[in-house]
């Protein structure tokens, strides 16, 4: 399609929702002149018009499908025949499932871990020294990308060539610099798992270091002053009042990332497809949507498991909205 | 005083460290991006900043070009196609010994055919007899080349492979994709934090839940509706009010609820103050809210806008890989696979998909950390 009619379809499309809210508040203002004065009845009508679209698109889009997801996870693949259990045993039985299950806990241990430590390392780091701002959006810079660039990015640097050619990826280039012989990082089982989660570690480090260094600017500066002159080391500093201090935003970050990490896709996907046993959840769920005409049954499963995995982070956050709440 | 200094030294070096490994990958696929295609395939990026050696073969011209002069047949050209800078330094002519001859001295083919190859590629081809064959003969050059960097991949790239209209298809997706999840839940957040309506409690602790549910767990009732519409009233399930709506609905806890979170910050008297004065929950939201609110909206959109430009898996299901609608990231996974040795492809690529996310970090850095902190302080 050409710009133009590209640009109408975008200006359509936006100006629709635009005037669905002018209009329909500007006809509830018109009657409200005309018709006696009955204010609930028009503070309810103004209530949906506000809420309506939104908890439409919310209802369609996410409400219902969760629950219609669990719904065909004891449906056959096309949905219609009540199955049981069968999806559910298949998947235990499944060696790509079992691989799937492995690799994302593998993923969701290293992967958290890794970003939120370099993240606090370099946050501290970076707030002493006075290059530091430039150091920070450097390393922040990889979040801005998509994982398929990145994935790109790090492709070329796994880059293998035979051992007599010249080596174009920098890694086997360094290994080949120090005598090794050089390796296709990808096609290596286990390992190779490591440098796919290298790739998520250097996009989610730049997440983790933004919010400690808002979080380390909360810490009172008294505090900080008053360690080092009872001559505490700032190593000691680090240890007993930066870290009990930040004990709430490390949790923060940890969940996100950890989110993040259990519907990693992209990555999998643009890299090795699940090859050389590096499947996880997300990756095996789209093959499955689409593998053979698609199968709806044990695609919900495979769904239904990255799900379970954010269950006690749901339970938890809702914990903590009510404790607020209350205050 | 002493051990202070060198615990500076110490963290400047570490954070060097640090920052160098993570703008190395980024930095070697921009410069490999502006390299020539034929060394880039057999040369590390980091080799292009300085004058390296490479063994090339050319082919000379043939009869058509030859001139007499006296009783002898010549033909004068130059190796290079273009003047690259290129310093030749030794040559031969058959391929067991590619640099038996120094530069400016004179080879013998084995028809007793001479040539004399120059520094700058220029050579004379002498012979006694009239010159036969339409073909030339190859000659293998060792030559130093000088850095050089060229746009050619991204014209390339953006005509010939397609990338400049899935750019344009990514902004088609992308700009919709982020205002409209942007109208729909200012006005939601308004409800949910000023006016009062049963329910609404159950509904923010949907959004709440709703926050952390991952995509995968829509895509298959989602992707059944489409089906089921499109076949309803005979058009494609894949289209771009599809995919606008798509996002619409994944974005919509996280935008609800960040903006949520800033306008129950915004002083409830003032608010209180304009309905007492008459003025309708519409007018107070134009009027007040949405003013006060502009530097909150640009926060998200800019984190909703990054996020649809960089998301592949809603576009892979909810749009068709038809040129007209590919967007970037699906098309540069295509390359990945068709093009996979194709560097010069997927390295111009890449950087052409990381142009618009760059430019607004680079340019709206601050509105994005201050999205992504509001936005994480609640988890």
């Amino acid at each position: 399609m050409s710009i133009f009619s590209l640009a109408i379809t975008v200006l359509i499309g936006v100006l629709f929702f635009v005037l669905f809210f002018h209009i329909s508040n500007f006809l509830l203002d018109y009657f409200r002149v005309k018709a006696s004065k009955n204010f609930a009845f028009e503070n309810s009508i103004r209530v949906i018009i506000f809420i309506a679209p939104a908890f439409i698109v919310l209802f369609v889009f996410i409400i219902y499908p969760v629950f219609e997801t669990i719904r065909l996870s004891f449906y056959d693949k096309v949905g219609e025949n009540f199955v049981g259990l069968f999806n559910y045993t298949w998947a235990i039985n499944d060696p790509d499932f079992k691989r799937s299950i492995i690799n994302n806990l593998g993923w969701l241990i290293v992967v958290p871990t890794l970003s939120t430590f370099f993240g606090l390392v370099i946050a501290n780091l970076a707030d002493k020294i006075w290059w530091g701002s430039i150091a920070k959006s450097i390393i922040f810079m990889p979040m801005a990308i998509s994982f398929v660039g990145a994935g790109v990015i790090w492709k070329f640097m796994y880059d293998y060539r035979g051992p007599g050619d010249q080596q174009i990826g920098l890694l086997n280039a360094i290994a080949v610099a120090f005598g090794f012989e050089p390796q296709a990082w990808l096609t290596i089982p286990i390992w190779n798992n490591l440098f796919l989660m290298a790739i998520m570690i250097w996009i989610q480090t730049g997440l983790a270091l933004v919010i400690f260094s808002a979080a380390l600017r909360s810490i009172p500066n008294e505090t900080l002053d008053a360690a080092r002159i009872d001559g505490a080391s700032e190593l000691k500093i680090f240890w007993s009042i930066i870290i009990p201090y930040l004990e709430q935003t490390i949790l923060v970050i940890w969940t996100i990332i950890t989110i993040l990490v259990l519907k990693v896709f992209d990555i999998i996907y643009a890299m090795t497809n699940g090859q050389w046993q590096t499947e996880v959840l997300a990756n095996l769920m789209y093959d499955w949507m689409f593998r053979g005409g698609g199968d709806s049954g044990r695609g919900s499963v495979l769904a239904f498991c990255i799900l379970i995995g954010v269950i006690p982070i749901l339970a938890w956050n809702l914990y903590r909205h009510k404790q607020e709440q209350k205050v | 005083m002493k051990k202070l200094s060198f615990t500076s030294v110490f963290s400047q070096l570490l954070l060097l460290l640090f920052v160098i490994a993570w703008i190395v990958p980024t930095f070697g696929l921009f410069i490999s991006s502006l390299r020539d295609k034929d060394v880039l395939a057999i040369s590390g990026w980091w080799t292009s900043f300085t004058t390296t050696e490479v063994n090339e073969i050319y082919r000379t011209k043939g009869k058509e070009d030859q001139i007499k002069e006296g009783d002898h047949y010549f033909i004068k050209s130059n190796l290079f196609d273009e003047n690259q800078g290129k310093e030749i330094f030794r040559f031969g002519v058959t391929s067991k010994n590619i640099d038996e001859y120094e530069v400016g001295k004179t080879a013998l083919f084995k028809d007793e055919t001479e040539i004399t190859v120059f520094e700058n590629g220029d050579y004379i081809w002498k012979s006694k007899e009239e010159f036969k064959k339409k073909k030339g003969k190859r000659i293998f050059v060792s030559a130093k080349s000088p850095p050089s960097f060229t746009l050619d991949n991204y014209k390339e790239v953006l005509l010939k492979e397609g990338l400049g209209q899935a750019f344009l298809n990514t902004f088609a997706v992308a700009l919709p994709a982020t205002l409209i999840p942007l109208i729909i839940c200012s006005y939601f957040a308004y409800a949910l934090t000023w006016m009062k309506f049963y329910g609404r409690d159950l509904l923010l602790a949907t959004i709440i839940a709703s926050l952390v549910v991952p995509l995968q767990m829509c895509l298959i009732p989602v992707l059944t509706i489409y089906n089921d519409f499109g076949a309803l009233f005979g058009v494609s399930a894949k289209s771009y009010p599809g995919i606008w709506m798509a996002h619409t609905g994944f974005g919509l806890a996280s935008t609800t609820f960040l903006l949520w979170n800033f306008l129950k910050t915004l002083p409830s008297e003032m608010i209180e103050a304009a309905r007492v004065d008459g003025a309708t929950h519409y007018d107070t939201f134009i009027k007040i809210v949405v003013p006060l609110s502009i530097p909150s909206f640009a926060s998200i959109f800019i984190l909703q806008f990054l996020w649809v430009w960089n998301d592949l898996l809603v576009g892979l299901v909810f749009l068709d890989k038809h040129p007209s609608e590919i967007i970037l990231t699906a098309k540069l996974k295509e390359l990945l696979g068709s093009r996979g040795e194709n560097w010069e492809i997927l390295t111009t690529g890449a950087f052409v998909s990381m142009t618009v996310p760059l430019f607004i970090f680079f340019s709206l850095q601050r509105y994005f950390i201050r999205g992504l902190v509001a936005g994480s302080v609640k988890g």
